[in-house]
């Protein structure tokens, strides 16, 4: 059966088939470009990734070193100040974000793969499984906030890695319910009937024909997922159930300089804004993406 | 009506069933032996056993999990294995506190996030609604614990208008617009694109066709029709905002059921933990539930379904 299908596909509907959907996401580049603050987000993302992937390079210090330069304000030597130990703010903050990006992809990855998988398969099977997974995302859902998360971490222990897959889970039920919307509509398509008709086995059905249909909205979702969880990573660590000393991350370093407000300012901004440009750029960038690839939500 | 809210009642059974389980199976999943690790490594033989009996870990799992929402249901949610207190107990007497908190900041984000809403809607693409949804992007991509730490270097260090700490309703005061300011950026956006779906509806040309002035056309007839998705929000960020309360009373060092819980993780207290679960999360439940009935009576579609 198979191969009659690919018998009848020739290169030429293959060259076809690849370039309609290379033009798909040229097309929405394209129109990402005519949004300034989307551009503005998109390149302040870069910029960061940049910094993450050349850290040994940039940082005028090594994030762990201590001196006893203690709490030392800005100065050219170490432009935003040391901490409390005496380590370089700026080394940190850029070491920072390989902690913080990276905290971000995997949790939103978590949450996508299990949710699309989730979602997906209650959509397409239905009956008791579709019933029994969302009943189970309901439950999840009823956690509020951020304590579904740090129920996570009190049975694994307080952790980077642990924040990671906790902030991954609390984020399973999100994208298990837009798989599952988009899946419902998707399924009953002319196509997908089709070939069901013709007698397409399920995988094949889900990989070849759902998936590719329903990646617009959880795409959308992910990029914004990805500042939620870098948001919430930070503040696992501020409580202290996240990133451990001495590693450099954002939110602990934020917690670290909660004793010292009164006359080290420095060791509370910058951290801070670093937090705030990333997830801001982030969010910008997925405001954007939203407008253009989901035109039913454009305002 | 009465069928709405019976049958809308009876789904938070299942989900209760579930969170029950889930707050009992905590301590089971711990990684290795959940006795050893509540006890620390300065505990004896004699000590591991009492608590396993007083545990009751050497029944089977289902006469425990019995047991556990038995006694859940009675108030009993178990004793701290440190202090040795009702676990209940420990959590009513820190819950006033957050709750005060809670409730302060879903008050205040309800009221500035809907106010600038419909202002940012009805002044749609000015410079007006530019601002305020760049004060809404600046809210919801700005972490509580910064703006919290920014609060207190300025009000509090800088110009000493506010304390930092302590009690009464002046201490209150920068930690409500701390839990607040994310909550309200989300309503401000979703009260917004939501007046902006009725503006666009038949009903409201219509109004306006026969002359009504326009602002009568915007808060009588869009304005009541677009706060009803924006209600649901508002019990979704309640949830939010209880959860949220942790990380704010971090920062401002105030006592309630956010210390209380880092105090428990890092003691590795399952008694307390789950307790803390449980609690809330019925909590949440709860007000879920409230939120919905108040739905069905703001909108008859949903009662007449």
């Amino acid at each position: 059966m198979s191969s009659v299908t690919q018998a009848a596909l020739r290169p030429a509907d293959l060259a076809a088939a690849e370039s309609h959907a290379r033009n798909r996401y040229a097309d929405a580049f394209r129109k990402l470009r005519s949004r300034p603050m989307a551009m503005i987000g998109a390149v302040i993302i870069l910029l960061f990734i940049a910094m993450a992937l050349m850290a040994p390079i940039l940082a005028p210090y090594d994030p762990t070193d201590i001196s006893r330069d203690r709490r030392a304000a800005p100065t050219m030597e170490h432009p935003f100040g040391t901490d409390e130990l005496g380590r370089d703010v700026l080394s940190r903050i850029i070491y920072g974000s390989r902690v913080s990006l990276r905290v971000g992809l995997i949790a939103v990855s978590i949450a996508l793969v299990c949710g699309a998988i989730l979602g997906i398969s209650a959509a397409y099977f239905g009956g008791w499984f579709d019933g029994t997974v969302m009943r189970i995302m309901d439950v999840m859902l009823a956690f509020p906030g951020i304590l579904l998360a740090i129920a996570i971490i009190a049975i694994l222990g307080p952790s980077l890695s642990n924040a990671m897959i906790a902030i991954g889970i609390e984020a399973i039920p999100v994208y298990t319910r837009t798989a599952r919307a988009s899946t419902l509509t998707v399924k009953e398509l002319e196509y997908v009937v089709g070939a069901k008709a013709l007698g397409s086995s399920s995988g094949r059905i889900i990989f070849r024909h759902i998936l590719p249909n329903i990646t617009t909205p959880l795409i959308v979702l992910a990029t914004v997922g990805v500042a939620g969880s870098i948001l919430t990573a930070a503040g696992l660590s501020y409580l202290g159930l996240g990133a451990q000393p001495p590693t450099a991350e954002w939110g602990a370093m934020l917690s670290s300089s909660r004793s010292y407000l009164r006359d080290s300012w420095w060791m509370a901004t910058f951290p801070g804004m670093a937090i705030v440009l990333v997830v801001l750029s982030l969010n910008l960038f997925g405001d954007g993406l939203r407008d253009i690839l989901d035109p039913r939500m454009r305002r | 009506m009465t069928r709405y809210v019976l049958q809308r009642i009876v789904l938070v059974i299942p989900v209760l069933f579930g969170v029950s389980l889930a707050a009992f199976m905590m301590s089971h999943l711990v990684p290795g032996d959940p006795v050893a690790v509540m006890l620390g490594e300065t505990a004896t033989k004699e000590d591991y056993d009492n608590l396993r009996e007083q545990l009751g870990l050497n029944d089977p799992l289902w006469q425990q999990y019995g047991r556990y929402v038995y006694h859940a249901v009675q108030g009993d949610f178990g004793t701290s294995i440190r202090s040795k207190q009702p676990v209940l107990d420990e959590i009513m007497a820190r819950f006033p506190s957050t709750l005060t908190l809670t409730i302060c900041a879903c008050v205040t984000a309800a009221v500035v996030g809907i106010t600038l809403g419909v202002l940012a809607a009805t002044s749609k693409r000015s410079g007006v609604d530019g601002l305020i949804m760049t004060f809404a992007l600046l809210g919801v991509s700005m972490p509580a614990f910064w703006s919290g730490i920014l609060l207190i270097l300025l009000f509090g260090l800088k110009l000493g208008w506010l304390p930092i700490a302590g009690s009464g309703w002046r201490a209150l005061i920068l930690p409500t617009i701390t839990l607040a300011a994310p909550a309200a950026a989300v309503l401000a956006r979703m009260t917004r694109s939501s007046m902006l779906d009725v503006l666009g509806q038949d009903f409201v040309r219509t109004a306006r066709a026969k002359g009504l002035r326009d602002r009568i056309v915007v808060y009588r007839h869009v304005l009541r029709n677009a706060l009803v998705p924006v209600i649901t929000i508002v019990g979704i960020q309640f949830g939010a905002l209880l959860g949220g309360a942790v990380i704010v009373e971090s920062v401002f060092s105030r006592p309630g059921l956010g210390r209380y819980t880092i105090t428990a993780i890092e003691q590795r207290d399952f008694p307390q933990i789950q307790g803390i679960v449980l609690f809330a999360a019925a909590i949440y439940v709860f007000v879920n539930l409230a939120v919905d009935l108040m739905y069905a009576v703001i909108d008859p579609r949903i009662r007449y379904r």
